[in-house]
């Protein structure tokens, strides 16, 4: 059996063909699931899905339909297939977060987010593949093995929510989530050639997020173009009475804002983009910083007004980083101790059941990072190492204020140092850890940034980063939005 | 008999449980001995992904106890996790309150027998409480219940400013008298909704620094922090004595053997890794809505035995009675009111109410007679309309029917009578039936006016006003 | 500062983590490795940051006590890895204090 080819149709145009009745929300999930098994996005292949369960994505396909008849319209997401990242909790599917000592867990209720997803029609048909416990750029410190990147096998799809951004990549859904605590939505987006966002800290409920860093953790959309990042966003931001971290403030119609300006000529006139001379450092791959540079271009002829701009505090981003995300770790994963849920290893006494749980659970990068952060944490250590982190974290943060306080709209910079890197080629932990290094700095200070694809290195995508101030997703989208349509389909080949 | 020489020094860290009808990150319901683990949901069970959100109500609770403890409470404290595995505690962290907690440097007034002693409160803080590991229900394994794993708490640390354990046990009892007064909780170390350990040390009587201090843990009642104060303070003085030093250690008191054991746990190995629990904000807490807690506090313990005695005129033993608990002290005070005979509304409150309610088992403020119809039974006393006796009767018909007092003397004839006509005619009958005694009686021998007044209660069928019938035969007497 | 093999044997019991005697040093000069990156921060001034106290905070929000618990779509016997009469079963201690023995960090 042969069905439709819905792989380019981004995902608004898709919802609304099922939405005025051309497609059945079937047909929408039929097609995705065939696109899964050509692609082979399951673990023999491209391991980009760690559960699926085709029945149940069809009988949610269904009881939308009859929903769809009684109600006579079908919500901003009618029958979109979404792949959603395992560190997320989901009804039906295994919530693992790629690791051993979740194997077999299903949520007894599901995330916030994916929730919302639901509530407007979307259907979950995939649990993407990650690195453990997000923990990783390259989703290859998965219990499930190494996930593959759909544009070149040979490489990685970047992490840690390499599996979503493989799957919107792959054709397989046009729209995924991922989570973010360090670029884990973005740089593994600028890898596969697709758009991804981190919210502003708080904009979105992490409740059913499996913490990893509860200060830096942010759920996020990944989507083929912006206009569908910007809907998922919408959709999935708000207050939520489960979640004391997420913001009360209203949300932005994003899409209103940006979709009027496609018809005007000179779309970013009077914005001021900042391009901040750290972001382009001398270990930077030419070919990216050729992209950035012709991206720049395009924003002055969009009318934005580009100004150069120094963040210090820049290069302290990735020690404070290492600091802060393995402490909050440390203490965020004791509760996997296989007394409640998850793998346990059967022992006579109680102290080794702990032990022996724990290590045959957690795999080589999660151990090392718990050990980091419970040493950073340990008596003696506390204040030279995590207060003094957060410190240097306001100083990080005053460098956004700053930059935005002065005029700027929004900051201009590469996603990632460089293309998509060979599967096995880092095995230094220090040397993955520095693939986030542009990335990372949005999140210690809690700032919106997002990637889009502009253009190909050696035929491997190229991300472009846009950094917004605190709650201004609006203006990074009307940014993305601008540069994309001015890129073309160039972005893309 | 050494102890002499050396001087006791006592901290006490007191948990309280906070009267929420849920926990205090979730809606999950606080109730006791409910089917195990059937209140818990995926937030207590620490199920991944799942989020704190703070009660209200437990702050209002904490902060009212704060407040009544002469505290400071911070317009801004911090919630920290301190991590520890255990398999009652969920997250594998309690979330508690570290270097900024809610509130500091309070003192509580303590009656030490010979004046008053000031005993400082260092901090009140917040904190939610762990599960139970039953040890003993299954023969190979531990079995846990996290019912109880997140109900709030708040924990009260003293100073070391305890010098007996006479003083420690009447510290607590006077804390947990205000927490009634505050009805913050429902304070029963049985029920484990307050629980205390101790920092003890001796030291030489005059010298300025404190002794190594050792913890003790595991008392479950007021009386047994006593004996193992007492306990440890010998076996700390008698190890000074031979010139040994105290180490610094956990004990675990057993009140069955009277003694204490060393834990096992390791001391100095404990290492919570304290940090700013980044799922929730700080707890901010402004003047308006402070201003209402404060209004919230109501008349204290100290502050309402002064009111009474100065009001009511009562001795200081009836006082101590009456204010001991917070609902009989507000009842014992409405009837005093409404009747208007205070010292007659301590008697019956004491007495015949404090027995009824004991012998139902009902809580006071089920008690079906209310205040006001007590009030009401003293004043028919004290208007001679029943008698002491009648009362009684009345009283106890109260209690079984809930009907007002008026109503049961009305239905049961025990309003007396304080008619003249009608005592006159039954002293005439009385009289007239025995004519040596009136003989005698009206000649002068006074003595026989109880026996008179006897005969004619017992004529009126226990209805006339004895008063009246004294004062009536006493002018008759004189007449003759 | 370095960290040294007894350092990281602490902070696995702490953690709750069996290593392997044979993995140690290779752990040791791991951390070791990372942690040099941070000594960058010992260097760096934060005293405009340590000495600003006075920032506004938003008061984290505050649930009524009457909101009920959140539902569970699954029981917990569908998860617990070994529960009976209700109870999550774990390898048994004799006494709390045993237990506070084998347990505490
Ligand atoms: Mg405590
Ligand atoms: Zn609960």
């Amino acid at each position: 059996m042969t069905f439709p080819d819905f792989s380019r149709l981004s995902a608004t145009a898709l919802a609304a063909k099922v939405d005025g009745g051309n497609v059945s929300p079937l047909d929408s999930i039929n097609a995705s699931l065939a696109r899964a098994r050509e692609a082979g996005a399951g673990r023999e292949s491209l391991n980009l899905i760690l559960w699926s369960n085709e029945q149940l994505a069809r009988r949610d396909a269904a009881s939308l339909a009859e929903g769809m008849n009684r109600a006579g319209k079908g919500g901003r997401l009618a029958g979109i297939p979404i792949a959603v990242k395992d560190n997320l909790a989901t009804l039906g599917l295994p919530t693992t977060c790629a690791s051993k000592i979740l194997a077999g867990y299903v949520s007894p209720y599901e995330a916030t987010a994916v929730a919302r997803l639901r509530e407007e029609g979307a259907i979950v048909v995939a649990k993407t593949n990650m690195d453990e416990f997000a923990m990783g750029s390259s989703t290859e410190n998965s219990a499930y093995g190494p996930a593959r990147n759909p544009i070149d096998l040979r490489r990685v799809p970047g992490g840690s929510s390499g599996g979503s951004a493989g799957a919107v990549a792959a054709g397989i859904v046009p729209l995924a989530l991922g989570s973010e605590t360090g670029g884990s939505v973005r740089q593994p987006a600028a890898f596969c050639g697709v758009v991804g966002v981190k919210p502003t800290y708080g904009r979105v409920s992490r409740f059913g997020l499996v913490a990893f860093a509860s200060s830096l953790d942010q759920i996020g959309p990944i989507a083929r173009n912006v206009d569908d990042a910007a809907l998922a966003l919408e959709i999935i931001s708000g207050v939520d009475p489960n979640d004391s971290t997420c913001s009360s403030r209203k949300v932005d119609t994003y899409r209103d804002e940006f979709l009027p300006l496609a018809t005007s000529a000179e779309p970013l006139d009077g914005m001021t983009i900042g391009v901040p001379e750290e972001y382009f450092p001398e270990m930077l791959d030419p070919g990216i910083r050729a992209l950035c540079e012709r991206s720049i271009d395009l924003l002055k002829s969009l009318g934005a007004k580009v100004v150069d701009v120094k963040m210090p505090n820049t290069a302290l981003a990735i020690p404070v980083y290492y600091i802060i995300a393995p402490a909050e770790a440390s203490s965020n994963l004791a509760r996997f101790d296989g007394v409640r849920y998850g793998a346990r290893a059967e022992t006579a006494a109680l102290r080794d059941m702990y032990a022996e749980t724990r290590s045959k659970g957690f795999g080589d990068e999660v151990t090392r990072r718990i050990l980091l952060g419970t040493y950073v944490l340990s008596a003696g250590y506390y204040d030279a190492y995590y207060r003094k982190a957060q410190s240097v974290r306001g100083l990080i943060t005053r460098d956004f204020r700053d930059a935005f306080g002065r005029g700027i709209d929004a900051l201009f910079t590469p996603t990632t140092p460089t293309t998509a890197f060979a599967i096995g080629a880092l095995t230094d932990p220090y040397e993955m850890y520095m693939s986030d290094i542009f990335t990372v700095t949005a999140n210690l200070a809690g700032v919106p940034a997002m990637s889009l694809p502009i253009g190909r290195v050696g035929g491997l995508p190229v991300g472009g980063q846009i950094i917004a101030s605190h709650f201004c997703e609006s203006t990074m989208f009307r940014v993305a939005y601008a540069l994309e349509a001015a890129l073309g389909g160039e972005a893309h080949q | 008999m050494t102890q002499g020489k050396y001087e006791m020094v006592v901290g006490l860290e007191v948990h309280v449980q906070l009267k929420t009808r849920s926990k205090a990150f979730c809606g999950c319901s606080t109730r006791f001995g409910d089917p195990p683990n059937t209140n818990t949901c995926p937030i207590c069970l620490a199920l991944p992904g799942a989020l704190p959100v703070l009660n209200e109500k437990a702050v209002e609770l904490a902060a009212r106890a704060a407040l009544a403890l002469g505290c400071t409470l911070h317009p801004v404290s911090v919630f920290a996790r301190k991590n520890y595995f255990y398999p009652d505690l969920p997250k594998g962290y309690q979330i508690s309150q570290f270097d900024k907690p809610l509130a500091t440097a309070g003192s509580v007034k303590v009656d030490v027998g010979d004046g008053e002693k000031s005993i400082g409160v260092t901090r009140v803080h917040m904190e939610e409480d762990a599960g139970k590991s039953l040890h003993d229900r299954y023969p190979s394994a531990t079995a846990i219940d996290l019912n109880r794993a997140g109900v709030p708490l708040i924990e009260i640390v003293s100073e070391p400013d305890m010098r007996s354990s006479k003083e420690a046990g009447a510290y607590l009892r006077t804390l947990r008298q205000i927490l009634q007064y505050l009805a913050v909780s429902d304070v029963s170390m049985e029920e484990g909704s307050l629980r205390v350990d101790a920092n003890v040390s001796a030291r030489p009587v005059g010298q300025k620094e404190l002794g190594t201090k050792t913890e003790m843990k595991n008392m479950n009642s007021f009386s047994g922090v006593e004996r193992a104060l007492e306990y440890e303070f010998a076996r700390q003085c008698a190890l000074l004595d031979r010139g040994e030093q105290v180490s610094q250690q956990t004990l675990l008191w057993d009140a069955a053997k009277g003694e204490a054991r060393v834990s096992r746990t390791k001391e100095g190995s404990h290492d919570y890794r304290y940090f700013p629990e980044p799922d929730l904000l700080p707890l901010v807490l402004h003047s308006e809505w402070l201003a209402g807690i404060k209004a919230s506090v109501p008349e204290l313990p100290a502050d309402r035995k002064k009111r009474f005695t100065d009001e009511y005129k009562l001795g200081n033993e009836d006082i101590e009675k009456l204010t001991a608990l917070p609902l009989l002290s507000d009842y014992f005070e409405a009837a005093a009111r409404i009747s208007g005979e205070p010292k007659g509304a301590a008697n019956w409150v004491m007495g015949d109410v404090q027995a009824a309610i004991n012998a139902s088992g009902v809580p006071i403020s089920e008690f079906r007679v209310r205040p006001a119809d007590l009030g009401q039974l003293i004043k028919l006393v004290a208007d001679g309309l029943v008698s002491r006796s009648a009362a009684k009767v009345i009283f106890g018909q109260m209690v079984e029917t809930g009907k007002p007092a008026a109503q049961i003397a009305h239905d049961l004839s025990l309003v007396q009578v304080g008619d003249d006509g009608a005592i006159t005619g039954w002293i005439d009958e009385v009289l007239a039936e025995h004519p040596e005694e009136a003989k005698r009686y009206l000649a002068g021998e006074k003595k026989l006016q109880g026996v008179l007044v006897g005969f004619v209660m017992k004529k009126s069928a226990g209805k006339a006003d004895p008063k009246r019938v004294n004062q009536l035969l006493t002018s008759r007497a004189g007449a003759g | 500062m370095a960290v040294t093999q007894a350092d990281v044997i602490h902070v696995a019991e702490l953690a709750r983590l069996a290593l392997p005697a044979e993995r140690l040093d290779h752990l040791v000069s791991e951390l070791n490795g990372i942690l040099a990156h941070m000594d960058v921060l010992e260097k760096t001034d934060t005293s405009a940051i340590d000495s600003n106290v006075s920032v506004p905070v938003d008061s984290t929000p505050l649930r009524s006590d009457s909101s009920g618990p959140l539902p569970m779509l699954t029981s917990r016997e569908s998860f617990a890895p070994s529960i009976r009469d209700g109870f999550f079963i774990v390898p048994r201690l004799a006494t709390h204090e045993d237990a506070a023995a084998d347990t505490a960090p």
